[in-house]
């Protein structure tokens, strides 16, 4: 069944449907444009489930992520939701990470260690951050219910951000956006230690940076969001760079994948108007789990299995945001048709 | 022949490092340093923009990387540009947000 939408990929040599790229390209749009990230975390499995080597689905990954994440990115930024300052600080350090976690993946992929060592760090760190995100907004959730409708003010429950701000190594630098004031070496830190995981994992560094800008940095959950695309998009660029001269893209999918992404990035990127922070960090949770399950599934051999759980929990994430994204603008429209009849 | 005590002990310690030794040297002797893995497309039945782009590959990766890249941030551009023209079209406003955290 719909064997007419198979190719041959011209580089791997890997027979992939069409379809399933394009969609995928959709899906990791929509949650992309909506998490504030590259989606990588669920293209790079699934590319793998699809009969994509790792390194060709890492590369691949990355420079599919670089153009999506333009669309993205400008979108929030006409937003207000993007700190260049705070992005440009963190990249150099990013770039300098990721470079060291490319390598890292070359190292494995001549021992032949790549997919499954790769896979398990995959787990542990998704694991961490889903427990983080729970703990979160489930804390939150009690502080909100103690004080009975008083209110508990802005920011996050998890207030990590504010020990971390007390080291005042200068220079002290001040994120007007994003409302931070902290050491410059702060920023740098995260994003080296960010930007080394996601070269190693080849996820673009959004799934551990929006966390890490929020529970860090400090940073409002939206300016997280349209930061972390901001950086994406360059390490992005400089991914692609470096894994399209180690020869691990497949030029073919990235387009297919794209064509699918941009639509899908403003769906998910608009929802962000419709949906509050702590909601955003809840789909966000429950995401980090269906691909931690997925990943432990590909591990233990049931790879039919791993596929139902990638290809289920996105379908159904996406639909998610994007029916947050309708209803919000119908709302919307309604309202300003009220306006002016 | 006789040999001084200690002398014994320095040649039983010689003779004991060469067999642990020399397989490793054997190895390090007879084998090469492993490189880099590399891969080629195939470009048999491969026509137009696949092999424009496979052959390229192949013998060029640095030209490769450069258009590849250039392409997919070009690719991106307009298709989000061309989104904010349908998008604008639809009438909501984004230049604001309601919600908060």
């Amino acid at each position: 069944m719909m064997d007419f939408l198979t190719v041959t990929l011209p580089i791997s040599g890997v027979p992939v449907n069409v379809l399933l790229l394009v969609l995928l390209g959709v899906a990791v749009g929509v949650l992309g444009g909506f998490f504030g990230m590259g989606g990588a975390w669920m293209v790079t499995p699934a590319l793998n489930i699809f009969g994509f080597p790792m390194p060709f689905a890492v590369g691949t990954d990355l420079c599919h992520m670089a153009g999506k994440s333009i669309i993205s990115t400008r979108r929030h930024a006409k937003f207000g939701n993007v700190d260049m300052k705070l992005g440009l600080t963190m990249l150099t350090f990013d770039v300098i990470g990721i470079e060291i976690g490319a390598r890292l993946v070359m190292f494995l992929e001549r021992l032949g260690l790549a997919g499954p060592v790769i896979r398990w760090v995959y787990v542990v760190f998704l694991f961490l951050i889903a427990s983080l995100v729970f703990y979160d907004y489930f804390k939150k959730r009690a502080m909100e219910r103690a004080s009975a409708g008083a209110g508990t003010g802005e920011g996050s429950a998890v207030r990590w951000h504010e020990s971390l701000h007390k080291i005042k190594i200068p220079p002290i630098v001040r994120f007007p956006v994003a409302g931070v004031e902290c050491s410059m070496w702060l920023p740098a830190s995260v994003a080296f230690l960010v930007g080394m995981l996601a070269g190693f994992l080849g996820i673009g560094g959004g799934l551990l940076m929006m966390p890490a800008l929020v529970y860090l940095i400090g940073c409002p959950t939206y300016v997280a969001v349209g930061t972390d695309l901001f950086t994406v998009m360059i390490a992005g660029f400089y991914g692609a760079f470096t894994y399209g001269m180690k020869g691990r893209i497949e030029f073919l999918a990235v387009l297919f994948m794209l064509m699918g992404a941009a639509p899908g990035a403003q769906v998910g990127t608009i929802a962000t108007k419709y949906i509050r922070g702590y909601g955003i960090r809840l789909i966000f949770g429950i995401t980090v789990v269906c691909a931690m399950i997925s990943v432990i599934l590909k591990q233990v051999g049931l790879t039919e299995a791993a596929t139902w759980v990638v290809m289920g929990a996105v379908s159904v994430l996406t639909l998610v945001v994007m029916v947050g994204m309708f209803r919000g603008a119908a709302r919307e429209l309604r309202a300003k048709k009220g306006v002016r009849p | 022949m006789a040999f001084p005590k200690g002398w014994r002990w320095a040649r039983t310690a010689a003779a004991s490092a060469v067999l642990l030794l020399a397989p490793t040297l054997l190895f390090a002797g007879g084998g090469e340093k492993q490189g880099k893995l590399v891969h080629v497309a195939d470009t048999r039945n491969l026509k137009g923009f696949n092999l424009y782009f496979a052959d390229l590959y192949n013998t060029n990766r640095l030209l490769f990387t450069v258009e590849v890249i250039a392409i997919t941030a070009l690719t991106g551009l307009l298709l989000g540009l061309l989104m904010d023209v349908l998008v604008s079209r639809i009438g909501i406003d984004l230049s604001h947000r309601d919600e908060k955290e």
